[in-house]
């Protein structure tokens, strides 16, 4: 009589399973890539100074100590957010000292008066990269929080449940004017 | 009088085992599918800085990395940031070839959607990566993600 094969063992398929397991689980980075998205500027050949009223620029220059220099006044990370806001926040009827406002007919929003105003981002070649990713950030923040408070204005909602055309029409609205100034070699640091 | 006993001495039978392996394989299918080896290893140290307002990088495969920092073997190559393209060390001079390179490993459609994310150590200093952002331009490579941590920075 023919003997029958007998049965491969599967009680050690869970060891095997689990030892493919511990691999994926060590070698696997779940981390989503994540950080301040930026559009660059097309080079121009001579930096010619584009002449924008004073009133309509607020000046942020960081220095290589990593200290802030808003409009002329030494300015400070935790307060710079709300400088920003304060600044870029359109101002109708016209203010003289805010930045010019520009009437627009954006759909969904209609007639707006959108700022004119640009923040100027300089930075010396000495600064860290951490404090100006944190510039950066308040700058962000302040754009941010305009957009929203013209989203709960305007639609009664906040901007992350916007449909994508509505988000646009904020996007138009208030426009993200952040313009770093042509690199300049000073003293060759 | 033993016939009740041998009732009350069973216990608890115990818990079939025989799915644990389909359980294990379903985790480890899992893990397979969301798993992404590191094509690169590094070669500079990068403690990303810490940021709120930040997106996600949408599409993987349409972005080029760029490591700057100090190296990780201090004693052979110095503390001095150094910028990493690919798999080795590189000057500012090398950033338009490997734009062009990663461009052209890319479907003639997506060329103009790659996103650069520039994986910077925090105590950088300014100037290298300035350069870089100087060549990037140079090179069209508009597109660019400073990449951080999310969280509050104290």
């Amino acid at each position: 009589m023919r003997r029958a094969a007998p049965e491969i063992n599967a009680g050690s398929m869970a060891d095997i399973a689990f030892l493919l397991l511990i691999f994926f689980l060590v070698t696997t980075t779940m981390d989503v890539d994540s950080g301040i998205t930026r559009r660059l500027p097309p080079p121009v050949d001579s930096p010619d100074n584009v002449k924008v009223k004073e009133r309509n620029v607020l000046n942020v220059l960081v220095n290589k100590n990593n200290m802030l220099l808003v409009n002329g006044v030494p300015g400070d990370i935790r307060t710079l957010k709300d400088v920003a806001k304060e600044f870029m926040t359109p101002h109708y009827p016209d203010d003289p000292n805010y930045p010019e406002v520009e009437e627009q007919t954006i759909k969904f929003i209609g007639s707006f008066h959108s700022s004119k105003g640009v923040i100027s981002l300089k930075n010396d070649r000495g600064t860290s990269y951490d404090t100006y990713i944190q510039v950066q950030n308040e700058l962000a923040r302040a754009f941010n929080e305009i957009k929203e408070e013209l989203s709960v204005n305007k639609f009664g909602t906040k901007l992350s449940s916007l449909s994508k055309e509505k988000l646009e029409a904020i996007n138009e609205a208030v426009p993200v004017r952040i313009s770093e100034a042509e690199p300049e070699n000073i003293g060759g640091n | 009088m033993s016939k009740f006993k041998s009732s009350k001495t069973k216990g608890t039978p115990a818990i079939s085992t025989s799915s644990l392996p389909d359980i294990i394989f379903m985790l480890l299918f899992f893990f397979m599918v969301t798993t992404q080896m590191r094509e690169t290893s590094l070669r500079v140290k990068v403690k990303l800085p810490i940021a709120t307002e930040i997106q996600k990088l949408e599409k993987k495969s349409l972005v080029s990395y760029i490591y700057i920092g100090p190296p990780t073997n201090t004693t052979l190559y110095g503390t001095e940031s150094r910028i990493q393209l690919n798999d080795q060390y590189a000057r500012v001079s090398d950033v338009p070839e490997f734009v062009t390179a990663e461009r052209e490993a890319r479907n003639e459609a997506d060329r103009n959607l790659i996103t650069t994310s520039l994986k910077v150590h925090k105590e950088t200093k300014m100037g290298v990566v300035t350069d870089v952002k100087q060549e990037l331009r140079k090179a069209s490579a508009f597109r660019i993600n400073y990449s951080t941590l999310k969280g509050i920075a104290k």
